[in-house]
């Protein structure tokens, strides 16, 4: 008995990396405790996130069990499955707030840039892979392609957030992937020379958005209204916070969609500076851990694609930190791990377990 | 450049002319863990980025921000804009906005609700009425907004409560904006309504990414002008960054954007005509549009019955609502635009202007019309309304007395797609485009369109094939073919103005209120008819026969204009062969009238289109409406002295 107890743990256990794990943990735990002031304490969406959360853990160890190889061979099926379904949004998708983002499959709405999240990073991964130690100026090339295809599709839906981050992930591979240095250089300064031609090709609500940002005091019933509350949360928390459950901007509905994007606005009301610290700390230690995991990964394949994870993981990180304590402008992107909401979670959660694959068959390779 | 190398000093292997290295994969790793130190080195960083601006926050910053939370009292409050006033052409006001008083509850401040309602009873009046509206605002709002318990309040029940204020937090008075409507069921159709903001008009909103321009408002354009025009006549809200005390009450007022009033809506009506047009009606059902022909501006646009728009400003009352919506004179239906009536005579002279045009006719040419059309080889007979026939008849002669046996033959002899097609080209199955939504494109008969209308396994072969019988009951108006009032008026204005038509609209300029600009609506030629103008001189010397010694004429006795016009009978049920009589046929079956006419004939300033709903004979029920509105229209003439309800058993009375 005792034996088979030690032999089903060891199945369970065997592909999980504790150290992510804790630390992905203790960061959800933030989570659920903060979304538990945010919400009023509604016990209804503190059960649904740890549905969601339970059903993620799944499978993160379902994918943490996946050798990279496997995940390799769905890399190309995945990615033209992925940019169909953003055509077919373009083609038929809901209209949700003025944006067509979503895909009626009949029993749920599915939003398919967030399956591009993962299957952008795996097709470049693949692709790079595949001419390993041949690569030359056309595969950029090539890869720059499979980037700019997704990342057009999903600004035109509009959502401009979403494309520039999906366009992050990829060139992250092409960075890791050894893009020279010139070629980056070069298109900074392209960037550069391009952005204000960009300007005008924006929606007026992007523009809003940025103005905004400069000048909160432009849109004091949209979003610099939000910006403001969100970084007076912030501020008035102190050192030490006003205590859980205490926070005055949160509770008198100062602050907009605070058990969403906003949530980091209410952690730092409620538990300051030092929650604060405390949480840039976790985070650094889990993307840490996910680097040691991509430094040490055996081929490849499995480099870019860690590389990937991990970047993406602090870029939603610091890009929502950033938005809400007033650095960037408000774009909609939720706080990984913490942030209400289901999909976010399972995305993270199948991130983590793909680190966790990558970092367990990594001596099976090994020669 | 191909040779070039990026990642490696290695070429690509596959080529056999690239310089071909060993793989070195201990460089590899060193490079690749090179730049993912470089990117550690970032993210930590970045972090330390975040952690300054959290140290500035929440250390450096606290005691400012601590202080604006504390005082975050500091409510930002929109301020509604004022609603763009509609008037006519002549600048009388059709709708406009006025601020009264209101008593508010904001349901989150307060523990008993029904005590304080009860309690404030006391003081001012509070009727069930009131407590119903308010309990249903409570149901489709949110907790934290401030709903209107009682509206309008007097000078006396505002100084009342003021001096008891201090007994009730969370109630006040505010200023709230209402709309009204001067003319009550006058051109209700036209102006529409406003009423309060559903969960589908947010969606609108925010598609036109205006939900932080609505905050505060809570009217919206339902029907009309005010739906179509929503966004000129809604206006820029306003910011009032106000102090409140703890019990969330404004002390004070810190700051202050004024909001920007919507735009001023002229409208092309003449709300005299309409007045004139509507009282014409009496209480009988029907449409009515008066045209420009030249330049589409809509002069009068009636359907009748109308509604009061003044009951759903404030939320109606559900026996009213009920009273408008079930009753079986259809009052909220917009006859104009969304009733589809089968043309009847009246689309006689479009017909035979496509024959002419078709080489199908000539003028003087002449048939016999023994009281009935055949198709040769069968023994059904295509009545003529006159028994025993108009006898020889050219096409003036058809026009005049509308013979439908000439119709009738003229159908057999023309193929229905070729006559879609030109009447296509007057407007007719295609929405006119007038600027006020629900315009439906009616039908127009072709082999398309009962191949589609008759799609789908419900519906055989046989169903879906055009029949020659089909044709010949078109001829004359009847059959599948059915247009709207606005379709009639489009395309009598079109014939009026030579073969020019001008998309009609209601809106003639746009003012804005601050700047004062003022946007004229464009007379929009919208379509040319591609008639030479001998044929079309034809037709309108025969429309003006009509009117002085045809169907119409009766009507038009001793006017002192020239008019020209087409009478048209609409059948609502069909009697088998059976001898119609008014008197015998429920008055709900009975014929719609319809009447078609421009004035003066020589150079029109007006065209009309007039639907009586079982009205019977155009002649009689219909053209005399015309008159009334030509009189008024063209000699500024209210009351016209000749044209009364005739008897309808003259023989000329054709169909």
């Amino acid at each position: 008995m005792g034996t088979m107890l030690a032999r089903l743990w060891e199945v369970l256990a065997r592909r999980i990396d504790p150290m992510l794990f804790v630390c992905a943990l203790a960061i959800v735990g933030v989570g659920l405790v903060t979304l538990f002031s945010a919400a009023d304490q509604s016990i209804a969406r503190e059960t649904s996130q740890v549905m969601s959360l339970s059903f993620a853990i799944v499978l993160m160890w379902m994918f943490a069990n996946i050798a990279p190889q496997t995940l390799a061979r769905v890399a190309v099926p995945l990615y033209i499955v992925a940019v169909a379904m953003l055509v077919g949004v373009a083609m038929f998708g809901v209209v949700v707030n003025g944006s067509r983002r979503w895909l009626n499959l009949g029993v749920a709405r599915f939003q398919p840039s967030e399956l591009m999240k993962i299957a952008l990073p795996l097709m470049l991964a693949w692709y790079f892979q595949k001419f390993e130690g041949r690569i030359r100026i056309r595969d950029f090339v090539f890869a720059a392609v499979l980037i700019v295809v997704p990342v057009y599709l999903i600004k035109r839906q509009p959502d401009l957030g979403t494309s520039l981050l999906i366009g992050a992930s990829g060139f992250y591979v092409l960075f890791l992937a050894g893009l020279s240095w010139k070629i980056i250089m070069g298109l900074a300064a392209l960037g550069a020379a391009v952005g204000p031609m960009v300007w005008t090709h924006l929606h007026d609500y992007q523009r809003e958005r940025i103005l905004t940002f400069l000048d909160p005091s432009r849109d004091p019933l949209g979003a610099g209204y939000h910006s403001m509350q969100a970084s007076i949360a912030i501020g008035s928390g102190g050192i030490v916070g006003k205590g859980w459950l205490n926070g005055t901007q949160t509770h008198l509905d100062f602050l907009p969609e605070r058990h969403t994007d906003f949530i980091f606005a209410v952690f730092g009301e409620e538990f300051g500076l030092i929650g604060n610290t405390v949480l840039l700390v976790l985070y650094l230690l889990l993307i840490g851990r996910a680097m040691m995991i991509t430094a040490h990964a055996s081929t490849l394949f499995a480099r870019l694609l860690a590389g990937a994870i991990t970047l993406m993981f602090f870029t939603y990180a610091f890009v929502n930190m950033a938005m809400v304590s007033g650095l960037l402008p408000v774009v909609g992107v939720p706080l990984p791990l913490v942030s209400y909401g289901g999909t976010a979670l399972i995305s993270l959660f199948i991130g983590l377990g793909i680190l966790m694959s990558v970092q367990a068959h990594r001596k099976l390779v090994m020669t | 450049m191909p040779g070039r190398l990026i990642f490696t000093s290695r070429g690509r292997g596959s080529g056999g002319y690239e310089p071909s290295e060993l793989r070195n994969p201990e460089r590899d790793l060193f490079l690749f863990r090179r730049r993912l130190s470089l990117v550690g080195v970032l993210v930590f960083l970045a972090f330390c980025g975040l952690f300054t601006r959290f140290f500035y926050l929440q250390v450096v910053q606290h005691a400012h921000f601590e202080t604006l939370a504390d005082t975050n009292r500091i409510a930002i409050v929109p301020i509604v804009p004022n609603r763009g006033v509609i008037t006519d052409r002549n600048g009388i006001v059709l709708a406009q906005s006025y601020s009264a008083y209101t008593l508010e509850i904001t349901p989150s401040r307060i523990g008993n609700l029904e005590a304080t309602i009860d309690k404030l009873a006391e003081i001012v009046n509070i009727e069930p009425r009131d407590r119903k509206r308010f309990r249903k605002l409570l149901d489709e709002s949110k907790n934290f907004e401030s709903l209107p318990i009682r509206t309008k309040l007097t000078d006396e029940e505002v100084a009342r409560f003021a001096v008891n204020r201090y007994r009730f937090p969370g109630v006040d008075i505010k200023a709230r904006l209402f709309r009204q409507y001067p003319f009550g069921e006058i051109a209700s159709h036209v102006v529409g309504y406003i009423g309060r903001i559903n969960d589908k008009d947010n969606e609108r909103i925010a598609e036109w990414d205006e939900t932080a321009n609505y905050k505060g408002s809570d009217y919206i354009g339902k029907v009309g002008v005010e739906l179509s025009y929503e966004r000129d006549l809604h206006g820029t809200t306003g910011v009032e960054d106000v102090e409140v005390d703890s019990g969330g009450r404004a002390v004070r007022t810190l700051k202050r954007t004024p909001p920007i009033a919507g735009n001023n809506l002229r409208l092309s009506i003449d709300i005299k005509l309409q007045e004139v047009a509507e009282q014409a009606f009496g209480d009988r059902r029907g449409a009515l549009v008066a045209i420009d022909p030249t330049s589409g501006d809509v002069l009068a646009f009636v359907s009748k019955p109308g509604f009061d728009p003044n009951l759903f400003v404030d939320g109606i009352d559900p026996a009213n609502w009920q009273e408008l919506n079930e009753s079986p004179d259809k009052p909220l239906l917009n006859r104009p635009l969304r009733g589809a009536y089968p043309p009847g005579s009246t689309i006689k002279p479009y017909l035979a202007l496509a024959a002419l045009n078709s080489g199908k006719r000539t003028p003087n040419q002449t048939i016999y019309d023994p009281g009935f059309f055949q198709i040769p080889g069968q023994a059904h007979r295509f009545r003529d309304d006159k028994p025993g026939g108009h006898g020889t008849v050219d096409m003036y002669k058809s026009i005049v007395q509308s013979c439908d046996t000439y119709y009738y033959m003229l159908a057999n002899d023309t193929d229905i797609d070729d006559t879609a097609r030109f009447l296509g080209k007057l407007g007719f199955g295609a929405k006119t485009g007038i600027d006020i939504e629900g315009e439906l494109t009616g039908v127009l008969p072709s082999r398309a369109w009962k191949r589609q209308r008759f799609a789908g396994k419900n519906y055989r072969d046989e169903h879906r094939k055009w029949y020659l019988g089909d044709s010949i009951s078109a001829g004359i108006g009847q059959g599948y073919n059915a247009f709207t009032p606005m379709q009639l008026a489009h395309a009598i204005a079109m014939i009026a103005n030579d073969g020019v038509g001008y998309t009609p609209h209601l809106v003639k300029s746009v003012t804005n209120v601050k700047t004062g600009e003022v946007r004229e609506i464009a007379a929009q030629p919208a379509s040319k008819l591609d008639v030479k103008p001998e044929q079309l001189a034809v037709i309108k010397h025969a429309l003006v026969g009509v009117n002085k010694e045809g169907t119409a004429a009766a009507a038009f006795k001793d006017a002192k204009y020239v008019s020209a016009g087409k009478t048209g009978t609409a059948q609502v049920f069909s009697l088998k062969g059976e001898k119609y009589s008014e008197h015998k046929v429920d008055e709900r079956l009975r014929d719609h009238a319809w009447f078609e006419a421009y004035a003066p004939a020589d150079h029109p300033k007006i065209a009309v289109a007039v639907l009586v709903e079982n009205g019977g004979f155009g002649a009689s029920a219909a053209a005399p409406i015309a008159r009334k509105v030509f009189d008024r229209w063209l000699l500024g003439e209210s009351e016209p002295g000749a044209a009364k309800d005739m008897p309808d058993s003259d023989d000329d009375d054709g169909d």
